[in-house]
């Protein structure tokens, strides 16, 4: 492209180059008129991408508008790089959850590193420690070269960066489904520690401050991401993508502990993250959202490759880059500070008045643009939505239970759906435990990390079961966000904020964009019921292979205060003797379900039922009992039932079992998947105050001999060893892998 | 202007899990006759004309840094470049 | 005792200030990568991490940085210098002990609680264990496959150098070879993370003994010249 030279302004119009880069008729005429003249190459190129779905939620601007997203203890909602929520003692946590699904697809290795990468720089831009991190991914069945190939190389690629950050991956969720085999998902999410004094925003307030660059050169990588990330996979996108961008953690382990120590000092005035769209988005948002413009001279940015275009380096997404604004006068400390770090800082422009981005290449204004059109008042679409027949056909049907011979061999298959099978190949690749201050590492319900030097820990959770979304977006957007707060009152945390990766498919599409609109609209009514506001968050759409969409996919990601060490609570079962209880109802419910789809290799009706007043209920009858030290096991159920959860919680124990009594249909009894369920375990000195305190049934108790007794109406319907089970599903992933 | 193009191997008396783990896979795509995988690093580097001898600095920066005397063996090629 | 934990671009320095520190309760000192000197400092201790991130090879950039030749002084001068993880590829790389590591088996990283035996605890570091007990203690590498050569191995043997093996080699390494300390007996490199096991909450305390053994010496060392 270097080696071409860029066609003229009007050669963009009349051949209508924009459209390869994404832009719309429509969009170019609007650039015509905010400009009063033909937009150049690079012009064009600055709109095609901060235009694009990936920066402008053009397209989900109207459903993100109807989030929650304030709290008492919000002090930074959407818009920044990461939500900040605060958690007492003068501290606050800065989290986002973030797609990085395009690369993945392409280079599984290097799209999920630099996925994490580029979250962990929103975190840290914020002004905030990262002090953990989750992810959220989504493969085909194991059962082709091309997934095995592409889970191993995304597992790796989150090991490869987050390990070497120094910064503990706590946990996670994995779900596998052939809607995904083209078109992989891998989100990651990043949770930071700040004091409320260190906060940052990324602004460009003061004309006259300076703009300095700082971290890694720029090269040609990843130009055109943004909107490369805006479409859909076609059978030719090999040949249109774009350069992946490769990570480089090292230099990024050193630009945290750089920018963590600048943002101590009062030179610095704002910063943000060069991310999609790299310095076109990180200039030209700082400035729309200070109200001043930007001036750069592209001639002093730090450059990689020879010869590049102004173009170029606009569009650039080389990774590990920030984007700082500096007191006049001050560049000089700035540049020391990085140097000590072994990194360069440059001044490359300045904050102007005039609200335009100017650009200078070579001693000529390039482009000239208001920032405000760039960012702010980028087009919004409101798309029809349109109910999707397979909706209406799945609400009319019965609830079916499925046929089960041997309830042994179904729970022992169930175990082996590598959707619920142990992700301990998966995890043990992570250092969970950097940092010294993991309490609950992945495994459990959700990671828990203490604050160190306060009495207090995070518990934090990824979630989203896309089958009952798909089904019935609006429960199963409930169910999402239930069921990752669920997560959190398991570990003895309260939910106090939320972050969502909107993964879906095309919205040029109605039915696509009803489940968008249902499943937020799902996602909001739980977020509010629970206490829990959104609080950053991000899009992904165009997921779709020659023309099939993944299923809904809004991963819902959480984080939870535990107030008192004391209450942290795990899944598995702590001593012999301990009574079981069960907490919630089992309905026949199987739309969507492990079990369903196991047996029927298909999903089909309805997703299972969820009402919010009992969900808020059964939380928070289940916390006070954890505040009260009444529970000594606290697990929810979710995929595969109840059969699978209590199984879970054997497992996780050294050298118990359980014996346990069930009523009802024995299929539904052991396998339905009816929401706002857990399984909890109790000493028996404090029987009288947890039944005082929870609703529940108790339906036996832990025994010192590891074996897993299920009778149901009398009859034993589960009897299997506790080793054995674990055996199967700690062997199922590494197993499907060789 | 020299160029340098260091080849580094692991040595023949160690293992070598990586080259042991592509043969494996080569063979499960059925290329039986594919043996011997050995994977190693290739570094290329270009040393300036001095009174040195060229070979002189190479081996000094093989052996103080690029390779591990240890567990691995080299070699490398020495050719005039009028350019970079 | 005041221990200096060697801080390399790209190390994991904070588990190891933070067991010396926290719990511990000595002094500890972060000391950059291009210090003139360790002077002062009674114990060094080279963390984990991704010093220079691992490139080239796992700690061969960093035993090339100034602060090296300080702690190869200090070795020398009887010192006790103890490396984990990475600290260990480092003092391989520096020939301060014999071998070097490969990637694991596995060719991924592995991070979990893994059960050591003390083989040796008749050296400063191990005194407080028993010999033959078994200890829990984390790993959290992808490059921990030890190798020698069979005349340095026999060596190892007839010194007694071999300091901890894994109970279930989890990464390939000869002879499940853990930790090894050098012939003066008083440095040790392991890669199991004694500094992740300090903490009842977090890990367990089986790591707490070996910094214990490492004061008790100097305790009774520095004592003794002071009388």
């Amino acid at each position: 492209m270097s080696q071409m030279r860029e066609p003229s302004p009007e050669q963009i119009k009349a051949e209508k180059i924009y459209r390869e880069m994404g832009m719309t008729d429509g969009e170019y005429t609007m650039v015509e008129n905010i400009l009063g003249r033909l937009p150049n190459y690079t012009e064009t190129g600055l709109f095609s991408v901060m235009w694009s779905e990936h920066c402008s939620y053009k397209n989900s601007k109207p459903i993100l508008k109807k989030f929650p997203t304030e709290g008492e203890r919000v002090l930074q909602g959407p818009g920044e790089g990461a939500g900040v929520v605060d958690i007492g003692d003068g501290q606050a946590i800065v989290f986002k959850l973030e797609s990085h699904n395009h690369p993945s697809a392409v280079e599984p290795y290097e799209g999920a590193a630099t996925g994490v990468g580029g979250i962990l720089r929103d975190v840290f831009s914020m002004g905030a420690r990262p002090i953990a991190n989750l992810n959220s991914l989504r493969f085909g069945e194991l059962d082709s070269e091309r997934t095995k190939y592409l889970f191993k190389e995304a597992v790796a690629g989150i090991s490869g960066y987050g390990n070497r950050m120094g910064i503990p991956t706590v946990g996670g969720e994995i779900q596998f489904d052939p809607c995904y085999e083209g078109n992989p998902l891998v989100n990651a999410m990043s949770v930071g520690l700040l004091n409320h004094e260190d906060l940052k925003k990324g602004q460009a307030h003061g004309v006259g401050n300076s703009v300095m660059y700082v971290g890694s050169k720029t090269g040609r990588d990843g130009i055109h991401g943004a909107t490369f990330a805006s479409e859909e996979f076609s059978e030719d996108a090999e040949v249109e993508s774009p350069d992946v961008q490769r990570g480089d953690p090292f230099v990024e382990k050193l630009l945290l502990e750089a920018c963590l120590e600048l943002v101590k000092s009062d030179a610095l005035v704002g910063i943000q993250d060069m991310g999609a769209a790299g310095l076109t988005s990180s200039s030209a948002e700082m400035a729309s959202k200070a109200g001043t413009g930007i001036e750069m001279n592209l001639d002093l940015v730090p450059q990689r490759e020879e010869g590049m275009t102004a173009y170029e380096m606009m569009l650039s997404e080389s990774q590990e880059r920030m984007l700082l604004i500096v007191k006049e006068g001050r560049e000089q400390e700035v540049i020391d500070l990085f140097k000590k770090y072994g990194l360069e800082a440059a001044t490359v422009g300045k904050v102007t008045d005039d609200k335009m981005l100017r650009l200078i290449h070579k001693g000529e204004v390039v482009a000239e643009v208001p920032v405000d059109a760039l960012a702010e008042d980028a087009p919004v679409y409101h798309k029809p939505s349109k109910e999707p027949e397979y909706y209406r056909e799945f609400q009319a049907m019965e609830n079916v239970i499925p046929e089960v011979d041997d309830y042994n061999e179904t729970l022992v298959a169930l175990l082996k759906q590598p959707t619920i099978a142990s992700k301990k190949w998966v995890y043990e690749q992570y250092d969970y435990m950097a940092r010294t201050d993991t309490v609950v590492p992945p495994g459990s319900d959700a990671g828990v990390v203490r604050i160190r030097g306060k009495n207090k820990a995070l518990a934090m959770t990824t979630d989203c079961n896309s089958r009952y979304i798909y089904l019935d977006p609006k429960t199963g957007g409930r169910i999402a966000v239930a069921e990752a707060a669920r997560n959190i009152v398991a570990s003895g945390g309260e939910p106090i904020a939320t972050t969502d990766c909107l993964n879906f498919g095309s919205p040029e599409k109605p039915e696509i964009f009803w489940q968008l609109e249902q499943s937020a609209e799902g996602m909001s009514e739980a977020c509010r019921a629970l206490n829990a506001p959104i609080i950053s968050g991000n899009v992904s759409l165009y997921n779709e292979t020659d023309g099939t969409a993944i299923y809904p996919t809004p991963a819902v990601g959480m984080v939870g205060l535990i107030t008192d060490l004391k209450h942290i609570t795990t899944q598995e079962f702590k001593a012999a003797g301990d009574l079981i209880y069960l907490v919630g109802e089992t309905k026949d419910e199987f739309g969507g379900s492990e079990l369903q789809k196991m047996k029927y290799g298909k999903i089909f009706g309805k997703a299972p039922e969820l009402d919010l007043d009992t969900e808020v209920k059964v939380q928070k009858q289940i916390l006070s009992a954890i505040r009260a030290g009444l529970v000594a096991s606290a697990h929810d159920i979710s995929e595969g039932g109840f059969a699978v959860a209590l199984a879970e919680s054997c497992m996780g124990a050294k050298g118990l079992g359980a014996e346990v009594e069930v009523t009802g249909n024995p299929v539904s009894a052991l396998f339905s998947e009816s929401q706002s369920r857990f399984i909890l375990s109790v000493k028996k000195e404090n029987q009288a105050e947890f039944e005082k305190m929870v609703d529940a049934k108790l339906i036996g108790q832990v025994t010192g001999n590891p074996v897993l007794q299920i009778s149901c109406n009398g009859e034993t319907v589960i009897n299997q060893q506790v080793d054995e089970l674990r055996k199967e599903w700690e062997g199922a992933i590494p197993c499907l892998l060789t | 202007m020299y160029k340098v193009k260091v080849y580094v191997t692991l040595k023949k008396s160690v293992i070598d899990p990586h080259g042991s783990a592509v043969e494996r896979q080569l063979q499960s795509m059925d290329y039986n006759g594919v043996s011997n995988v050995r994977v190693g690093k290739y570094i290329e580097f270009f040393v300036e004309k001095s009174d040195r001898n060229v070979e002189e600095i190479v081996k000094e920066v093989c052996e103080k840094m690029l390779v591990n005397p240890v567990i691995e063996d080299y070699r490398y090629e020495v050719e005039e470049s009028v350019n970079q | 005792m005041k221990f200096a934990v060697i801080v390399f671009p790209g190390s994991d320095d904070v588990d190891m200030y933070r067991a010396i520190k926290d719990e511990l309760g000595e002094e500890a000192e972060l000391v950059r990568h291009d210090a003139e000197s360790l002077e002062g400092y009674d114990g060094i201790l080279l963390p984990g991490g991704f010093s220079y991130g691992d490139y080239l090879r796992a700690g061969a950039l960093a035993r090339l940085s100034n602060v090296m030749k300080e702690v190869v002084k200090a070795a020398e001068a009887g010192k006790p210098v103890l490396g984990v993880g990475n600290g260990f590829q480092i003092l391989l790389e520096a020939g301060l002990l014999p071998g070097a590591m490969k990637k694991n088996e596995s060719l991924t990283f592995i991070c979990r609680p893994e059960a050591i035996k003390v083989q040796n605890n008749q050296t400063i570091f191990t005194s407080l264990y028993e010999e033959g007990e078994v200890i829990t203690v984390p790993i959290a590498h992808e490059s921990g496959n030890y190798y020698c050569d069979e005349e340095t191995l026999k060596r190892l043997k007839e010194n007694n150098q071999i300091v901890f093996t894994y109970e279930n080699n989890p990464n390939g390494s000869l002879e499940g070879i853990a930790g090894i300390i050098n012939e003066a007996g008083n440095v040790l490199g392991m890669m199991p993370h004694p500094e992740r096991a300090v903490d009842e909450l977090i890990g367990g305390t089986d790591g707490l003994k070996l910094f214990r053994s490492i004061v008790k010496h100097w305790r009774e060392t520095t004592n003794v010249t002071n009388a």
